[in-house]
């Protein structure tokens, strides 16, 4: 990856993001994949959806004080830009068309999410686990 | 880049009213929409414009003119800047979903050093990460190798023409107005008319003289010389001895106020703001020191490429009119920071006012203005900052105070640096200046900094150089 580049490059398996911790930054995949694993009580964890290069994560942590709901860790290298919080959100006082790609984003995630849940109960292959930008962070 | 089109509703209804109110002065499907400049301002106005008239099935047509296609090295193919894109900016870009590529990104540049002859100090960027993008604004300098270089100019030209906005390569040389509307012609004859002219031609060129016409009460910002150069070092020499920091000087010449050195690919761009700029300041910086001993064996290489070019320092008077409006440097900038972000925020704000609002006078009035005031405003108290500054600069009590008091706060991992962030702020045009004086007003930071200003005056005081090799 080139060392000029933005952001900062995560090694295969490197962890991003985890779930449970608070955050106060989102993130913009610059380059390479990311995988999004969630780890319910008692079970390990498990593969929920595959991020590619464009893909913005982590935004709940913008607009709640959840703890982030998955973990994020690179497949392969990866380059990843961070958006703090504060200064996005002072941002968008300013200019609300700001949050408009973050809004259309989510409904894609919103949309997907939808289809899973209707291909689950009627997909000849049973669910499908796997599929990017599924799950929102 | 489209928003959804339900989450727009409320908004495409507020522009139907408008369009009621005002009749011809609200843009319809078909209008034509007329850019005069394809800097960054240009480009990102009509980036904005087009994504949001799509957002609610507006079908508007628009021209942008611009005779450079900044693909020639040298001053020919390039607008003239240090090339910084600001960290704010780079996120904000982000989140709108146009990332800058490692193509258009000579350098990330994750940290600032800090020169001065009482020490050097390295301040690293708060999340330890490269969000600071060194660019090109052309294909690189005179004497650079036939690269792919992709200029940021050139890649936000060409993500305008992806969204359908049609590049004309010629000068507007004038602008008439034919009943009401502004007609543009070229130096070959050619004549379009317009719904809405928007001006982005910035300061560095004649185009100004295009709008002398008293009826739109339009006056010019007021402008500062400036001067920029390249020093060809070769990449692996510019990686080793200026890595990935920018370098800015306080140093106590006179007439001089910012000066900073950027790392990009096989070049060093270097950039200095003063009072009546000429030769015999450059001189003088490049004869000091403290510059000298960041190049290899304390030697300036001789310019591989230089230009004086001219910065917005003042507002332009009322930058709008009836289907006109003025962006980015030649309506209104921050003050010698972050004039791209500048462009972005006025052109934005333009293109919101020309889609959900309209584009008469009164609608520039209470939508568009307030972004350029807010920025003037800022800009008042830049000056204060800068004020500030400016007596740091020109007093080595106060410059020890301050370097010392960097150096503490950056070899204290988990500090929460408070000199390191008004500087970081203050250097990379990160924050308004509003917030920069606000942090400077708690009452811990004059009493550290007078602290740090007697210890680093005191012979065995905390050791005034110990910012020297970057504060480590
Ligand atoms: C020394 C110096 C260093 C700087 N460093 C930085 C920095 O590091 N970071 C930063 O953010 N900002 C910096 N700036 C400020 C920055 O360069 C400007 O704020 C920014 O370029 C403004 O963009 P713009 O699109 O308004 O104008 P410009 O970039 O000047 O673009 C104007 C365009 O209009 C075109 N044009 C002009 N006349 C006509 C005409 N008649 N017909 C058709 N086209 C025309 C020109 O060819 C040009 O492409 C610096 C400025 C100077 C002087």
């Amino acid at each position: 990856m080139a060392s000029n580049a933005l952001g900062r490059v995560y090694a295969d398996g490197e962890t991003i993001v985890t779930q449970g911790e608070a955050g106060d930054c989102m993130f913009t995949l610059q380059e390479g994949r990311l995988e999004v694993l969630v780890t319910l009580p008692g079970r390990p964890p498990k593969r929920v959806a595959v991020m590619e290069k464009g893909a913005i994560f982590g935004e709940m942590a913008i607009f709640e004080r959840e703890v982030r709901s998955a973990t994020v860790r690179a497949l392969g290298e990866a380059r990843v830009l961070t958006i703090d919080k504060k200064n996005f959100l002072r941002r968008i006082q300013e200019d609300p068309t700001l949050a408009f790609t973050l809004v259309k984003m989510m409904s894609q995630r919103i949309r997907h999410l939808t289809l899973g849940v209707g291909e689950r109960r009627v997909g000849p292959q049973g669910p499908r686990t796997d599929g990017p930008e599924r799950r929102r962070l | 880049m489209t928003a959804p089109s339900s989450f727009l509703g409320p908004l495409a209804r507020l522009r139907g009213r408008a369009a009621r109110r005002d009749g011809s002065l609200a843009l319809q499907d078909g209008s034509r929409v007329g850019v005069i400049g394809g800097g960054p301002a240009g480009s990102f106005f009509t980036i904005f414009l087009l994504a949001m008239a799509d957002s609610l099935g507006l079908d508007l047509r628009v021209d942008i003119f611009e005779p450079r296609f900044f693909t020639h090295r040298g001053p020919a193919g390039c607008n003239h800047c240090g090339g910084i894109v600001s960290e704010s900016l780079v996120q904000m870009l982000a989140a709108e979903g146009i990332n800058l590529p490692p193509s258009v990104v000579q350098q990330g540049i994750d940290s600032y050093i800090l020169h001065t002859d009482v020490g050097d100090v390295r301040i690293q960027s708060p999340r330890d990460e490269k969000r600071i993008a060194a660019v090109y604004r052309g294909n690189g300098p005179r004497e650079s190798e036939p690269v792919e270089v992709a200029g940021f100019d050139r890649h936000l030209l060409d993500l305008s023409a992806s969204q359908g906005a049609r590049v004309v390569r010629k000068m507007a040389q004038s602008v008439e107005w034919i009943d009401g509307r502004p007609r543009v012609t070229c130096p070959d004859g050619s004549a379009t008319d317009f719904d809405l002219l928007v001006v982005a031609t910035g300061v560095n060129s004649q185009a100004m003289n295009l709008f002398s016409d008293a009826a739109h009460r339009f006056a010019a910002p007021a402008t500062q010389r400036t001067f920029i150069c390249e020093f060809r070092l070769g990449a692996d020499v510019v990686r080793a001895t200026f890595g990935t920091s920018m370098h800015v000087f306080l140093l106590d010449i006179p007439r001089l106020g910012f000066a900073a050195i950027v790392p990009k690919g096989e070049f060093v761009t270097l950039c200095l703001l003063g009072d009546d700029l000429d030769e015999t300041l450059v001189e003088n910086f490049l004869r000091s020191a403290e510059v000298q001993r960041c190049f290899p064996g304390g030697t300036i290489p001789p310019l591989a490429c230089h230009c004086y070019p001219r910065i917005n320092v003042e507002a332009a008077t009322r930058p709008f009119g009836d289907r006109i409006v003025w962006i980015g440097d030649s309506g209104v900038a921050r003050l010698y920071k972050d004039g791209i972000g500048s462009a972005y925020r006025t052109a934005k704000a333009a293109a919101k006012t020309a889609v959900f609002s309209g584009v008469s006078t009164e609608d520039f009035r209470r939508h568009f203005w307030p972004a350029c005031r807010a920025l003037d405003v800022d800009n008042m108290i830049a000056r204060v900052v800068f004020g500030v500054t400016h007596l740091i600069q020109h007093s080595s009590v106060l410059r020890r105070g301050v370097v010392r008091m960097t150096a503490r706060e950056q070899a204290q991992a988990g500090s929460d640096g408070q000199m390191s962030s008004v500087l970081w702020d203050t250097f990379t045009g990160s924050a308004p200046y509003r917030d920069i004086l606000k942090r400077t007003m708690r009452p811990q930071f004059p009493v550290m900094l007078a602290w740090n200003v007697i210890a680093g005056s005191l012979p065995f005081g905390g050791a005034s150089r110990r910012g020297r090799n970057h504060g480590e």
